[in-house]
């Protein structure tokens, strides 16, 4: 008989160990589709790895991939450990990129120290309203938030569709349902010369950072957790529940609504409704993959970025259906998950010996 | 009425990591007869039970079951399925119920075939009332498990493992939530139960029942049978000197003049959803230097006004002084800031966050302390060195205070909150069923704690079934029954179990 049994700690081989020999069978395992595809097997892996590693440009493509999914990843993080499942940062993402395009198309004529900073500040407070509406329902009348904060995502993107037909169009843009450019002065400063990978990739670090050390040594940090773990006995030892369930909503939002503004400041210069593709549904993914540390949202936003771009590039490279790379993605966050159970939990053989 | 073993444990043996559970346990049990496993918490008892019950597999040893026709059959160890296939029921001492279903399903529950198409529930109820009917153990059938009481989930529990003709009963604590009567009739029934052939193996703390109810009585300390003794030539003070290895005893209680109120309950009255979430019309008072003890029976509201004083709940109508303050806003901070110290009922639930550390749960409450914080960054060193200084003042073992609070033991998660709760030196003092599951040493340790309290000048409300408890600390004890608390003229165990039955006294 086997039974599941959590372990009591994580020796360093094994929290290193286990998601680098997870990734690893991911790959053998998505070696068998590919192989029937008639591609070379380790020419195709070369041409990923490539695809991450092979080039200044492939890095950085990488680096830009990983710079959205850390916010949301950051943003259900955070939620999670106060136990407040936030599905919904696909839609606040979009707040945040609504809010950017309506401030930084020209709404505002101000030098890029004052531009960028209030761009910042207007995203992530869109982001943060989108939060307000689940978080009172539930602190109020107990609505259970996967319910509303994932409803909200369709709500938005209607109200995104209709911004773009409606007040924030192009009047120069042929038609296309798109925003107009933002200036110059508020886009997120390039990291490297003639390379996508912008300065929200330096924010989403820092965010990373504070959120590591907040959780850990603030006041604010210690009271999520206990909501988080127990709310029985948090409310018990006079932690204001709902206070800090909000705190942990609003901030969620802002940080969701952080990858809006990084995506269309960043990266696109307008506001589009394809903006995301998924995006907030794969930060939940990311946050999970991390055990909900915000320093392992950084890392696998990175490693789930690689995997997207490296994929990507792959199926390109050797010509078969960019499926496969779907494939390749999919296969590996499964493994990298079950890897991850695997290294909380064991599983013990209890021996069903006869008695002599 | 010894006659022959219907069970014997050869050398059973258990280590978890570096601590051996279980150290070459040798014991027997015989047809018909009551046999009590006494032993202090993490003496070895629920181990040995559980390698009993097929949950542990056993590092060393067997058992073997010896049937009606003296043939003896070893017990393939480490499958519950074998267990109770051999007649081994066991009723755990944490509930194992669903608390969605009522409690006639929590009874078939496991008994039926998984593919059984049709259930045959007139034939279970008919079986069920027959086994209320000889043992005198009365649940309601049709109501969510949820909704009854912990006594009444304690009979459910009973219930279910008779229903599965069972030979061999292990109860684990069974008497904690009962009231002396009812304990009383249990171990009736039990005892006129084993005279059709049951042989029953139960576990307490409660030295009084065991005298009085067990045939032979064995004794675990660290794992090690140290001492095995018919029942009839055990005193008290013999087997609790097997059990601690040394005399344990609770400080007396010196008279002293109590002071000023430092609780008042004025017309309290909660409307809660059901009558058990309800109290009406409470009036209490508590002043310095006084423990009021507060007899009752689980369900009966002491859960509802302990949430009240803790400010978990809003009363309805009343008022609650604090130290001579009417408070206005009713929240666990505020009365925390009043000078309120809680023990909660379910330590687990209430009293401890798990996941998080021992010296992050030492400081929970004291969040705003300037010691512990400022401007909202914790003191790393100051709450490590606050926690260390508590766990020696208070005797809080476990792997250290960076461990998880939930691997502590129930006793040590006890000491926990005591060493908060004292430590603020509260003005009041909420203690409720302080000692619940409890070993003889810890349950003596919070005694003297809450003496020592009184002494100091604290005000003690001692929420408790234990009517030994209640009588042994309390200088008024009163008894809530229904949601109405009445003041107990006499301290005798007869008239309090009469009150607590809700009869007039």
């Amino acid at each position: 008989m086997i039974r599941i049994e959590p372990r009591n700690a994580n020796s360093a081989i094994f929290s290193y160990g286990v998601p680098i020999l997870s990734a690893f069978i991911a790959l053998i395992l998505a070696s068998i589709p590919l192989w029937f595809a008639g591609a070379p097997v380790l020419t195709s892996y070369v041409e990923m790895a490539k695809g991450v590693f092979g080039s200044k440009f492939a890095f950085s493509e990488m680096l830009t991939r990983a710079t959205p999914l850390m916010f949301t990843g950051l943003a259900a993080a955070l939620a999670f450990r106060a136990k407040l499942w936030n599905i919904g940062a696909e839609g606040q993402l979009y707040l945040g990129a609504m809010a950017t395009a309506a401030i930084g198309t020209g709404l505002i004529e101000a030098p890029a120290f004052i531009l960028i900073p209030l761009i910042i500040t207007f995203g992530c407070a869109a982001g943060s309203v989108g939060m307000v509406v689940p978080a009172l329902l539930k602190t109020r009348y107990g609505a259970d938030e996967v319910v509303t904060t994932l409803l909200l995502n369709f709500i938005i993107i209607i109200f995104l569709q209709y911004m773009l037909e409606g007040p924030l169009k192009d009047p120069m843009g042929l038609g296309w349902p798109q925003s107009s450019p933002i200036l110059d002065q508020g886009m997120l400063p390039p990291l490297m010369e003639r390379m996508r990978v912008h300065s929200g990739l330096v924010i989403a670090i820092v965010c990373a950072l504070i959120a590591q050390f907040m959780l850990a040594r603030s006041v604010w940090g210690f009271k999520l957790r206990a909501v988080g773990e127990n709310v029985f006995a948090a409310r018990h030892a006079g932690i204001k529940v709902n206070r800090t369930i909000i705190g942990a909503a609003l901030i969620s939002g802002a940080l969701a609504g952080m990858a809006g503004v990084s995506e269309v400041a960043g990266l696109k210069g307008y506001l589009t409704s394809d903006l995301s593709p998924g995006f907030g549904y794969a930060g939940i993914i990311v946050a999970m993959l991390a055990g909900l540390s915000p320093i392992g949202v950084v890392i696998s936003a990175l490693f789930i970025a690689s995997v997207f771009v490296g994929a990507d590039s792959m199926s390109r490279a050797m010509g078969v259906s960019s499926y496969l790379a779907d494939l390749v993605v999919s296969t590996s966050l499964l493994c990298v998950l079950i890897g991850g159970f695997f290294s909380r939990f064991k599983l013990v053989r209890t021996s069903l010996k006869g008695q002599n | 009425m010894t006659s022959s073993p219907v069970l014997t444990l050869n050398g059973l043996s258990k280590t978890f990591g570096s601590i051996q559970a279980a150290d070459a346990i040798n014991l027997e049990l015989f047809r018909g007869e009551v046999l009590a496993l006494l032993g202090e918490n993490g003496a070895g008892k629920t181990t040995l039970m559980n390698m009993l019950f097929g949950h542990y597999m056993p590092d060393d040893g067997t058992i073997d079951i010896i049937d009606d026709s003296g043939h003896t059959e070893p017990l393939q160890l480490g499958n519950p399925q074998a267990s109770i296939a051999a007649g081994i029921g066991m009723v755990h001492q944490h509930f194992t119920l669903a608390e969605n279903l009522d409690a006639l399903d929590n009874i078939m529950l496991g008994s039926e075939k998984f593919l059984n198409i049709r259930r045959n529930k007139p034939q279970a109820v008919q079986k069920v009332q027959k086994i209320m009917n000889d043992s005198g153990l009365v649940a309601p059938m049709d109501v969510a498990v949820g909704k009854l009481t912990v006594g009444e989930r304690q009979r459910v529990e009973i219930l279910k493992a008779l229903y599965q003709d069972v030979k061999i009963l292990v109860l684990d604590e069974p008497t904690a939530v009962l009231t002396p009567q009812e304990a009383d009739k249990l171990f009736e029934n039990i005892t006129a139960m084993t005279r059709n052939g049951l042989s029953v193996i139960f576990i307490s703390h409660k030295l009084r029942e065991v005298l009085a109810f067990s045939n032979r009585i064995a004794v675990l300390r660290h794992g090690k049978k140290v001492g095995e003794i018919s029942s009839k030539e055990a005193d008290e003070r013999k087997i609790a000197r097997l059990m601690v290895g040394e005399d344990t005893k609770i400080s007396s209680r010196k008279k002293i003049k109590v002071g000023e109120p430092v609780l008042e309950l004025n017309n309290l009255t909660i409307s809660g959803s059901s009558k058990r979430e309800s109290i009406s019309n409470i009036n209490l008072s508590v002043n310095k230097h006084e423990i009021l003890g507060i007899a009752g029976i689980s369900g009966n509201g002491q859960t509802v006004l302990a949430n009240a004083i803790s400010g978990l709940v809003k009363p309805s109508s009343g008022k609650i002084k604090i130290d001579g303050k009417t408070i206005t806003s009713n929240d666990p901070s505020s009365i925390i800031q009043a000078g309120v110290g809680r023990i909660p009922e379910d330590r687990h639930k209430d009293g401890i966050v798990g996941q998080m550390s021992v010296a992050e749960n030492m400081i929970i409450e004291d969040l705003n302390s300037g010691k512990i914080q400022s401007r909202g960054l914790l003191n790393r060193e100051a709450i490590m060195q606050h926690c260390s200084d508590l766990s020696s003042k208070y005797d809080v073992r476990g792997p250290g205070p960076n461990a998880s609070a939930r691997l502590l033991s129930g006793g040590n998660i006890q000491k926990l909150i005591l060493a908060r709760v004292f430590e603020a030196s509260p003005k009041l003092i909420l203690a409720n069923q302080p000692t619940r599951g409890l070993d003889l040493g810890a349950a003596a340790d919070v005694a003297n704690r809450l003496l020592e309290a009184r002494q100091r000048g604290s005000g003690v409300v001692l929420i408790s079934e234990d009517l030994d408890e209640i009588l042994s600390l309390s200088d008024r004890i009163m008894v809530i029954y229904d949601g109405n608390l009445r003041m107990a003229e006499t301290h005798n165990r007869e008239s309090l179990g009469l009150m607590m039955a809700g009869e007039i006294a």
